[in-house]
């Protein structure tokens, strides 16, 4: 019933002349990459460059269309996970591949259980995770049901998972993507020490700082072909940036004096009460101005989401208390629509649920919160004025870079940056007062991030009021022209992001203080 | 009242649930692969006609249970073939099968027995009116065990919870669930074949008359677990052996008998009752119905 491998292999990855199609799309373009054992080695690259199918190509997810897997100098036919396992591969994916109803214990040996085909022996189990997870200091309770444990801690079972099967190989999906900057750190020292005991790391991800922080070799790809092989000492952000974008790109954004206004939002003491009982966001109080972008960094779950969606409508007013104030109005008890009227618009975070009807076209989607305003109905509002329509979206697809540029393709054929550009395009078309975002950059690309982080300063020197959550710290401190913290609900910050560090920040966000 | 529940009211509730309890399991294995078995209806019926046609041919009733087991798992085969190789809507498969189950055994009996929808009486010392009852009981515990104690029930729930997360833990995905498919069609086999060779003797036209629908809920009232699952299969025996018993046995106030179609209509009337009063509570496996492709 094991499927382990009888003797610890030294795990050294390279990929031949890889190619692989899916329909149209040439996925991965003759991709070579060598890994060498011992070593952390990064991949990196923009959304859709081809890093992950060719990963996952390596773990028998998928199959090459030609090219070659060789392990440990050998030509290998690797056609399932199975086999991947087999030779000692382990694969983190980006998201967790972990069964939520199961125990730790459960999901770390499924696959490859110990005792015999009649009985599963759990306890055994038990015993080699602890002994694993003292190895690596990666504590984890084996009985433990994995849907009441936090991300970091699923992370965790997930490289259990892989040391279970003796893997020598790891392969980690943007496996920082949900970690907070202290988890992080935590992240990296595991992998150092996976690297001292002789593990080889490949790290997919496109955050440049932690290429530089981690990896001892680069593999940069765009458009499905490997574009770059560097040792990280012997390269910088910008080098890595240009590799992958294909032409200069502005890491920061550069950002004028901020000419702040009046007052347009009065926040008093609101308090959201979710549906369980429990508080999510606890008396807070802040306002923002015309012309300033206010951020608010925290950990993610930590009442952000909860704040900005009271605040735009889409909470029952039931479970709000305090007071919203737009100018000199009070919309405590507003619903959604009433408050696009005033001149609210909202970039949600989570774009599939709140921003865009997948399938409908394009076209459909730019007026999604104005399909009740002329002129995109027409007689008394009965018909839809399918002219006009089709002249906004061109133009808005035109100004915002949405690509490819067909208004009749279904939202969900485009990457997440572009549907991000379109939702921008379409809020920004309100001619807001006040801008809601929460994780404007989520899942967008390097070029597309440069490109939004420039349309929303825009927006503020033209006069709106901008309030932005962000779980990408380097993203808040950026943009922000005042910082507000939150932890457990509550504002447990208020800072200037040019002065504050990084670490004083960081220090807020987990610990409150 | 009183002469309602006596002994023999026991005893009429563990031979009503036996079938019951039967497909229900059988369904266990299915739908905790993550592959709807709405077609448990379907696999009893097959199982029900080829028992009985077997056990008249070779008169002994071992061959037509066995026949009977291997006619549900045909049966399966059609389901998960469709469902996993092909997959193809679990629902209409399903229902698809329901509908020939009830032509096929017609058209067969036809042909080898002249009779159109039954097959001929089997003597009475060629039944196994025990047997089956003993296989149900004991396979509620071994079911239990199976599931949650051996690795091949940790890799059938995972491939019905999570199948991507099963994948890349270097499970099989397709052979569980076939697997499970499979043992679904082998249960309600033996459950049709004690309806036609235990409880009665004779396969008739639509014998199961819904058990296989009955033992879907029961399976959906007891949360996917082998012990609830059971229970629920006997609460549904009792209503049913009730409403034998109370059959003009209990009188409206006008002196006269109920309506032995109203009475008939307990079980059913239960069903529906207890599916929308406790189907919100009941969590099903989170991949059920949901064809595995991975991308290639």
């Amino acid at each position: 019933m094991s499927a382990l491998p009888a003797v610890c292999l030294q795990a050294m990855l390279e990929l031949r002349n890889i190619t692989k199609r899916f329909g149209d799309v040439l996925a991965n373009d003759q991709v070579n990459i060598v890994v060498q054992p011992g070593t952390i080695h990064a991949i990196v690259g923009e959304n859709g460059a081809g890093k992950s199918t060719a990963m996952r190509i390596a773990y028998g997810f998928y199959k090459a269309d030609s090219g070659e897997l060789v392990v440990d100098n050998e030509v290998r036919n690797i056609a399932t996970p199975h086999d991947a396992i087999a030779l000692g591969i382990g694969m983190v994916h980006q998201h967790f591949m972990l069964v939520s109803t199961m125990t730790v214990a459960e999901n770390i040996v499924l696959g490859a259980e110990p005792g015999s085909a009649v009985n599963l022996d759990l306890a055994e189990a038990a015993s080699a995770i602890q002994k694993l997870s003292e190895e690596f200091k990666l504590a984890v309770n084996p009985n433990a049901v994995i849907e009441h444990l936090s991300v970091g801690q699923q992370q965790r079972v997930e490289l259990l998972k892989a040391l279970y099967r003796r893997a020598h190989l790891l392969i980690l999906d943007e496996p920082t993507a949900v970690l907070t900057p202290q988890e992080v750190e935590e992240f990296f020292a595991i992998l150092r020490r996976m690297r001292e005991q002789g593990k080889t790391v490949i790290i997919i991800t496109h955050k440049l700082s932690e290429v530089l922080a981690i990896s001892d070799e680069v593999t940069v790809m765009r458009d499905g072909r490997v574009v770059g092989r560097l040792q990280t000492s012997e390269t910088n952000a910008a080098q890595l940036a240009n590799l992958m974008v294909g032409r200069e790109v502005l890491l920061r954004v550069e950002k004028p004096e901020a000419h702040v206004g009046d007052t347009e939002l009065t926040v008093k003491d609101l308090s959201v009460t979710s549906a369980d009982g429990t508080k999510r966001v606890d008396g807070v109080s802040f306002s923002v101005r015309r012309g300033e972008i206010l951020g608010i960094a925290g950990v993610e779950g930590n009442g952000q989401t909860e704040l900005i969606e009271a605040l735009a409508g889409l909470t029952p007013p039931s479970q709000l208390s305090g007071e919203v104030r737009l100018e000199n109005r009070d919309i405590t008890k507003a619903d959604a629509r009433a408050r696009r009227e005033f001149g609210i618009a909202h970039i949600p975070e989570d774009r599939h649920r709140r921003g865009l009807l997948l399938d409908f076209s394009l076209a459909e989607n730019s007026i999604l919160g104005v399909h009740d305003r002329k002129p995109i109905v027409s007689f008394a509002g009965v018909f839809l004025n399918d002219g006009a329509i089709r002249a906004r979206a061109a133009k808005m697809i035109a100004d915002f870079d949405v690509r490819p540029t067909d208004q009749d393709l279904p939202a969900r054929a485009l990457s997440g940056g572009n549907q991000q550009k379109l939702i921008i395009g379409r809020e920004f078309d309100l001619q807001p007062k006040l801008l809601l975002v929460s994780q404007p950059t989520r899942g967008v690309d390097i070029g597309a991030i440069e490109f939004i982080h420039r349309k929303l300063v825009a927006l503020r020197d033209a006069g709106c009021a901008v309030l932005l959550v962000s779980a990408e710290l380097e993203e808040v401190t950026t943009l922000a022209d005042r910082l507000l913290i939150f932890h457990q609900g509550r504002i447990v910050g208020d800072v200037d992001p040019k002065v504050a560090t990084i670490e004083e920040i960081g220090l807020l966000m987990t610990r409150g203080h | 009242m009183a002469e309602i529940f006596t002994i023999a009211l026991i005893w009429s509730t563990i031979r009503l649930s036996t079938p019951l309890i039967l497909a229900a399991l059988g369904g266990l294995f299915s739908e905790r692969s993550g592959v709807i078995n709405i077609a448990l209806e379907g696999m009893m019926l097959a199982g029900a006609f080829t028992a009985a046609a077997a056990t008249y041919a070779a008169g002994n009733p071992l061959v037509g249970l066995l026949a009977g087991m291997a006619a549900g798992t045909l049966i399966a085969a059609i389901h998960a073939v469709a469902c996993i190789r092909y997959q193809a809507d679990q629902v209409v498969t399903g229902t698809a099968i329901n509908i020939l189950m009830l032509g096929l055994p017609a058209f067969l009996s036809g042909a080898f027995f002249l009779s159109s929808g039954s097959t001929p009486q089997i003597p009475k010392e060629q039944l196994i009116p025990r047997l089956p009852m003993v296989i149900a009981f004991v396979m509620v515990p071994l079911s239990w065990y199976v599931l949650y104690k051996t690795p091949f029930g940790l890799r059938l729930r995972s491939v019905g919870e999570n199948p991507e997360a099963a994948d890349a833990a270097g499970v099989p995905v397709a052979r569980m669930r076939y697997a499970g498919v499979l043992l679904s069609g082998l249960l309600a086999g033996v459950g049709g074949a004690y309806l036609s060779i235990g409880q009665s003797s004779l396969f008739t036209r639509n014998m199961t008359s819904g058990r296989g629908f009955i033992a879907l809920a029961a399976l959906i009232f007891g949360k996917w677990r082998p012990v609830q699952t059971m229970l629920a299969c006997l609460l549904f025996g009792l209503t049913e052996a009730i409403s034998i018993q109370m059959q003009g046995v209990v009188k409206l106030p006008s002196g006269d008998d109920i309506p032995v179609q109203f009475i008939q209509m307990v079980p059913y009337v239960l069903t529906i009752i207890v599916l929308a009063g406790f189907i919100g509570s009941s969590r099903p496996p989170q991949a059920l119905g949901i064809p595995y492709q991975k991308e290639r």
